[in-house]
């Protein structure tokens, strides 16, 4: 098979996605008028603290579209911090990768970038700025405004964040009227072209589907179609390709690699596939109980991990990897990740859990 | 293998529709598989393709328009609603939906929501929650957690209740639609080395899932649907690295490892082009 052996470095310094083959008869990558977003849950809670004198900055060519500063996010009920400060900066066209550890805080980081934390929770340090702006202080209607169109996002369950008693397309239609000022009839045509982009076989059906009729996959990518459909700066992708096939994961990957071409959509990617991270992402997070236990470009922390806990997360990953079964793979005897001679292993941040040591230790 | 060859499920030329009058379309078509005790067999294959209309068939949640199901010899596939529902009652088979919200009511405490299939049963009170926590923690379930809604945790938490609900009354046959789709990979190790354990102990499993790496490493055979029809099933390693069904190989090539890059478009064109050809 076309499977081209890469050791870390190599695919890791590439991390644009595929080459950019022309696609020959597929459908359009992308529709372009401006459009909005999922409709978020859940009013804003909004995000307290930071400077407000920061909004300053006039957005200049390659400014931000997304600087995380220092972000803590608080349970004020069981007055437990949860999340103890996450810091990024994103800029049009790169994309940033957070993985690690079930529970540890990637989904509520999201959400507190989108001033859609649930009740009882809130940003307790540390500050958001979305394409130049802090979000702290933000009213509702400014939140309207920006989501969508500024960035909008596609989250773990799909089916939460859709209209179960309406058609899909007539959601997806209505959001594009609302934010584009599309007549009905064009507003269909956009809603079809969406369908069509993220690879629905039969978008006219899907068009006129109820969410229950949609399998887990379908569901996925039309709001993956919602959240592109108002060609946003910011894309925050929370496990978005998990409920799809690798066939039409690696099409939804290349329709955002054009996007990020093209248009210079920035990428949050949360994802538990270390292989898509490695694929899409720039840089990566790795969060493990509400801290970020090491951060940087892909190649490094994929492929010449630092802190013990990312050692496990790999060698986990590689534990049921494909590697191991690819026919024609070399690597198969040797799943370990190639250890980086001079790394110090004692390096990280904090240290593992006596039983995931053992784990870790069972492992090599 | 574990497999002693006694069928838990068998499926013989399954066919099912959705829809009524113009909207009536198959979704499955064909299909057969059988499942022993001690065995078990992933299913792969496209999103759409009608691997969770499998499952609800099986457990009779859709009704099958064509074809036999026995389960345990007996044949179920004329059951009424109201068979169907003991059936289940019974908790012979069980089924981790691939939402987890789906699985658990979202008014109940998790821990209700885990002891609540025991005292059905007739388990007593003190024992089912015994049990129900014992399950939690073989998921790796934080105890604190314990008490909350299915809507307070994480994708990932919520993700492994669902499936320690459905191992409490020790079924015979377990299907699981994307158990591990939100977990990380020491989480995922944890519930797959668990289906391992089930299988030992003669359970019967199906495992519906887009992570090849994790079907390869469980199955011991793998079925691949493609557009309603199961069109290569096999050993699970072979299945994966030689598949032999242009559709197979399309699958198995267009996975990225950290190690290796998936084909490329051009590549996975070529592919789909042997696929209409
Ligand atoms: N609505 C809520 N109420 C109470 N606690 C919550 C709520 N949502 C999340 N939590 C808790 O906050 C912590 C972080 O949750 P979060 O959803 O951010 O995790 P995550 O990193 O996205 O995990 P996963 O990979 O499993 O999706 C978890 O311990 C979770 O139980
Ligand atoms: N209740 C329903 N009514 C009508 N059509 C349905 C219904 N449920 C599913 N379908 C259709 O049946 C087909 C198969 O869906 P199914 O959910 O079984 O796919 P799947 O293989 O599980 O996909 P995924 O991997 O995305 O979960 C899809 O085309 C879907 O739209
Ligand atoms: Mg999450
Ligand atoms: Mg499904």
């Amino acid at each position: 098979m076309t499977r081209t052996r890469s050791d870390g470095t190599a695919t890791a310094t590439v991390p644009a996605a595929r080459p950019a083959d022309p696609p020959a008869g597929q459908p359009p990558a992308v529709p372009s008028p401006a459009v909005p977003s999922p409709a978020v849950p859940s009013p804003a809670v909004a995000p307290t603290t930071a400077d407000p004198q920061s909004a300053a900055a006039p957005p200049a060519a390659q400014a931000p579209a997304l600087t995380v500063r220092g972000v803590r996010i608080r349970d004020e009920v069981n007055d437990r911090e949860i999340v103890h400060g996450v810091s990024f900066e994103l800029r049009p066209g790169r994309a940033v990768g957070i993985v690690g550890e079930s529970g540890s805080g990637k989904t509520l980081t999201c959400r507190a970038i989108l001033g859609i934390l649930p009740a009882h929770f809130a940003v307790s340090a540390g500050s958001i700025e979305i394409a130049g702006r802090d979000i702290a202080g933000l009213t509702t209607p400014q939140w309207t405004d920006l989501r969508g169109s500024t960035i909008s996002a596609v989250f773990q369950d799909p089916a939460s964040y859709l209209n179960p008693s309406l058609k899909v397309g007539v959601q997806i239609a209505e959001v594009i009227q609302v934010k584009s000022g599309l007549r009905r009839r064009a507003a269909r045509r956009r809603a079809l072209e969406l369908l069509t982009a993220v690879h629905l076989r039969d978008p006219e059906l899907v068009y006129d589907q109820y969410t229950f009729e949609l399998s887990g996959g379908m569901l996925q990518r039309v709001l993956i179609a919602t959240a592109i459909a108002a060609d946003p700066q910011v894309l925050i992708a929370d496990e978005a390709t998990t409920a799809l096939d690798v066939t039409v994961q690696a099409e939804i990957l290349d329709l955002l690699a054009d996007l990020r071409e093209r248009n210079g959509l920035a990428l949050v990617v949360v994802s538990h596939d270390l292989a898509v991270v490695a694929q899409v992402c720039d840089e990566v997070l790795v969060m493990r109980e509400g801290e970020v236990v090491e951060h940087g470009p892909t190649a490094d922390v994929l492929y010449h991990p630092r802190h013990e806990y990312t050692r496990l997360l790999i060698a986990e990953h590689e534990q049921y990897g494909l590697d191991r079964y690819l026919a024609d793979s070399d690597s198969t005897t040797d799943p370990d990740p190639d250890p980086d001679p001079e790394a110090d292993p004692h390096a990280g941040i904090g240290p593992v859990a006596g039983e995931q040591r053992k784990e870790l230790d069972d492992v090599r | 293998m574990s497999a002693d060859g006694r069928p838990v499920l068998q499926v013989a030329d399954l066919e099912v529709h959705y829809g009524l009058r113009r909207r009536r379309r198959r979704v499955l078509h064909g299909v057969s598989l059988s499942v022993a005790r001690g065995e078990t067999v992933g299913v792969i294959g496209e999103t759409g393709s009608g691997k969770s209309t499998f499952a609800r068939a099986v457990l009779g949640l859709v009704r099958a328009s064509g074809g036999r199901i026995l389960i345990d010899g007996e044949d179920v596939s004329r059951y009424s609603a109201r068979q169907w529902r003991a059936l289940r009652r019974r908790g012979v088979v069980q089924y981790v939906f691939q939402d987890p919200l789906r699985s658990l009511d979202p008014d109940l405490p998790i821990e209700e929501s885990l002891i609540e299939p025991l005292l059905v049963q007739g388990v007593g009170r003190k024992e089912a929650v015994e049990r129900g926590r014992a399950y939690l923690a073989r998921v790796r379930l934080d105890s604190e957690l314990f008490g909350r809604l299915p809507g307070e945790l994480s994708g990932g938490q919520r993700q492994r209740v669902a499936v320690a609900r459905v191992l409490v009354t020790e079924p015979a046959l377990i299907i699981l639609d994307e158990p591990v789709s939100a977990l990380d990979s020491a989480n995922r190790v944890g519930i797959l080395e668990i289906l391992k354990e089930l299988r030992d102990a003669g359970v019967a499993l199906i495992f519906i899932s887009h992570d090849l790496g994790s079907v390869a490493g469980v199955a011991d055979r793998i079925a691949v649907l493609y557009q309603g029809e199961f069109v290569e099933v096999g050993d699970a390693r072979a299945v994966i690295s030689n598949p032999r069904h242009p559709y197979a190989r399309l699958l198995v090539g267009s996975a990225p490892t950290l190690r290796s890059a998936a084909a490329s478009r051009a590549e996975r064109d070529a592919l789909r082009a042997l696929l209409h050809a």
